[in-house]
């Protein structure tokens, strides 16, 4: 690895470039960003013919390799922190707790070692026939999600579209809403929940809500009955009621999209303007587009947060069978087979969208 | 409106024109009273007034919407707050709600005292070891993210897989495994075969470092993904443009998409900072030798106890709500420095405006 990276280094400092490669290469070297399409047929003729020059062995050879192999030489150089770190932290845990999957996990409490006892499927069945919440606890799950998700995006993307615009306090209001990213982080929220004196505080809100969906229910009866686009309403009043906990989880999301509108320039909106696009337009032309992929970026991470948050009912009785029961292989093998479930959501869901996302070209 | 446009010379002259006459002493601006409002209204057609009530109707609708927002997200604060500036015999009272009977800061000197949370000192180390780890994730994560970003190489679809599994797996549940990995550390036998055993390396910040340098800490596969997404929507043109003028795909990467890139890594550098902050899985792993705060804010009411027991002999214990009072504060203590750091990392967010070249 030591001596690939000294050719990296070498290579990338280079200082000037032989004119042929001006010439040839100006529209096909950099294609990295799209992995579907590849640089087949020029490969041949962007082949750098310069005149060798006095350097190493290594380095020569640098220069007589094709675009295409430069590039992956370069982009495994960049992606090489990540390979390392897998390999040496990350490989071996994984396929540690995999191995749990399909044994019986028999700790000797004396020496702080355990045995692996190959048992086949056995840990598998329990988790989906014998053990009698986790069917149950994923579907809640699934469908919770499918009812929160959408709620935390839309109000994101609404919120960050209001902390993008000028308005006086703008910078003490942003940081109000950073504040939930903190509130909602590692051994914050369980202080919070833990604590009594806080505890009614909560229940302040708690009460708070119930005056608010003492509200919606008379909104709901009044729209439902009506026939008014029922199970849309419905949707909606569920979410106004439970306001305060997507505030609470939108956080980060909505950083991401602040950070995502303020890098879309300015003198796109000015033009569009000048052609006479009205703002509702240039939301649906500009904005829009230009900020898909973070749209795609924090489905993904609502979704994740979702799933693998400490409170999810699927995560505590994972934890409750490590911690409680001490069934090490019943543990990480409910773990799987819901990792399995969240990877086939997630990718499926992915799938969909990332073929909408716009990337600027 | 064309027609007034049409009759007023100043809509055709040139910007530099109106300038000197804007600037000459003779120039009075247009009258601005009730009249030529309403004048100027109707030869609109209504359109600037309609225009002047739908801002204001927008306007009102927007601060009420934030204001309701943010007192909902503050409300757990403030009452945090109030908590902490009340003295002990307030909690009792059942008259007190919010606004203490007697305003003290008592709570304030008691958390920060060396027994409890010995502020300044942890608070030194805490800073230093998040920024550390926070710079170390966020610059080998961009330099990754780029990586997957702009080249092709061959199994990139496999390690992005990995990445991805990177994100899915939640820590916990490797954590065990993590757990003897570490106390017996090798990299496929190389330790075993050069100093005959392997390494531990628990209770020791290295390891911890040493994962953050190759993206492995808490929640680096996303900022992978979060930067890689902000590369690939930047136009291709910017670093065609460097590779032309001669630059090399190192320099490049530095010196033209590294500035651009400033609000993205700017907050994966606030996510990495908080959440390393608050985080207690990773740091009663590695750091427990550290003694980091959050560690010291969760054990709040045992030093408190512990501190009774040295102080005020076997018998005297803190009440319960005592305790509390001195977690809320421990608390909002623990946070003020996250709220700070946010509101100067905030200036990273700066308009695109700079942004030059193609990308208009």
């Amino acid at each position: 690895m030591s001596d690939k990276k000294d050719l990296g280094q070498q290579a990338f400092c280079e200082p000037e470039t032989p004119i042929e490669w001006l010439e040839t290469n100006a529209e096909d070297d950099y294609s990295g960003g799209l992995p579907e399409t590849p640089v087949a047929d020029t490969e041949v003729s962007v082949r750098v013919s310069s005149t060798p020059k006095k350097k190493g062995f290594i380095f020569r050879n640098y220069d007589k390799l094709d675009v295409t192999k430069k590039n992956a030489i370069a982009g495994y150089l960049f992606i090489s922190p990540f390979i390392i770190g897998f390999l040496a932290f990350m490989l071996l845990p994984i396929l540690e707790s995999l191995r749990m999957v399909f044994s019986e996990v028999n700790i000797n409490w004396d020496r702080g070692r355990y045995a692996l006892e190959f048992v086949g499927l056995r840990n598998i069945n329990y988790v989906f026939r014998e053990n009698r919440d986790f069917n149950r606890l994923l579907f809640t799950e699934l469908r919770n999600m499918a009812l929160n998700v959408p709620a935390i995006l839309v109000f994101s993307f609404f919120v960050s579209l209001v902390l993008n615009q000028k308005f006086k306090a703008r910078g003490f209001v942003r940081s109000v809403f950073f504040l939930p990213v903190i509130l909602s982080a590692g051994i914050m929220l369980g202080l919070e929940t833990s604590n009594s004196l806080l505890r009614e505080s909560q229940q302040l809100i708690q009460e708070s809500n119930a005056m608010s969906s003492a509200i919606t229910g008379v909104l709901e009866e009044i729209l439902v009955s009506g026939g008014f686009m029922g199970d849309f309403v419905e949707y909606v009043l569920l979410v106004v009621n439970q306001i305060y906990n997507i505030a609470l989880t939108s956080g980060m999301q909505i950083i991401i999209f602040l950070s995502g509108l303020q890098t879309i320039s300015p003198s796109m909106f000015e033009a569009s303007k000048i052609e006479g696009a009205t703002a509702w337009e240039s939301f649906w032309k500009i904005t829009f587009p230009m900020i898909s992929s973070l749209i795609l970026v924090n489905l993904l991470y609502s979704i994740i947060d979702y799933f693998i948050r400490s409170d999810n009912s699927v995560m505590m009785e994972v934890t409750r069978l490590m911690s409680v029961d001490l069934k090490y292989d019943l543990s990480s093998a409910m773990a799987w087979s819901y990792f399995a479930i969240v990877i086939v959501v997630v990718g499926a869901l992915s799938a969909i969208i990332s073929r909408r996302v716009y990337y600027y070209e | 409106m064309s027609k007034n446009a049409l009759s007023n010379p100043a809509a055709v002259m040139s910007s530099a024109d109106r300038h000197a006459i804007i600037s000459s002493k003779k120039y009075k601006p247009p009258k601005r009273d009730l009249k030529s409002l309403i004048e100027r209204n109707r030869s609109s057609g209504g359109y600037l007034f309609k225009k002047a009530a739908g801002n204001a109707v927008f306007v009102v609708l927007r601060t009420a919407l934030l204001f309701g927002l943010c007192f909902l997200i503050l409300q757990p604060l403030l009452n945090k707050f109030s908590l902490s500036v009340m003295s002990e015999m307030d909690l009792f009272d059942s008259t007190v709600v919010n606004i203490p009977r007697e305003f003290t800061l008592d709570n304030y000197r008691m958390t920060a005292a060396p027994a409890l949370l010995d502020y300044w000192p942890s608070l030194f180390r805490t800073f230093t070891m998040s920024f550390l780890i926070a710079f170390l994730q966020v610059a080998s994560c961009t330099f990754v993210a780029y990586g997957f970003a702009r080249f092709n190489f061959p199994l990139k679809k496999f390690w992005f897989a990995c990445v991805m599994g990177l994100i899915l797996i939640p820590p916990q549940t490797i954590l065990s495994s993590i757990y003897i990995h570490f106390a017996m550390f090798d990299i496929f036998g190389l330790f075993t075969l050069i100093k005959g055993s392997p390494l531990s390396l628990l209770d020791s910040p290295a390891p911890y470092l040493l994962m953050s340098a190759t993206c492995m800490g808490l929640k680096n596969g996303l900022y992978i993904y979060m930067i890689r997404q902000y590369f690939r929507g930047v136009p291709k043109e910017l670093e065609e443009a460097a590779y032309v003028d001669g630059c090399g795909k190192l320099k490049t990467f530095l010196r033209i998409m590294l500035p651009d890139a400033r609000a993205i890594i700017t907050s994966c550098f606030l996510f990495s900072f908080v959440w390393q902050w608050t985080d207690s899985l990773f740091s009663n792993l590695f750091l427990r030798s550290m003694n980091l705060m959050s560690g010291r804010v969760s054990a709040i009411p045992e030093s408190l106890v512990s501190y009774y027991h040295n102080n005020f002999g076997r018998d005297v214990l803190p009440s319960v709500a005592y305790q509390q009072q001195l977690v809320a504060t421990g608390m909002l203590m623990f946070i003020a420095p996250l709220i700070i750091l946010y509101l100067i990392a905030q200036k990273g967010f700066v308009e695109s405006i700079s942004q030059s070249g193609i990308k208009m």
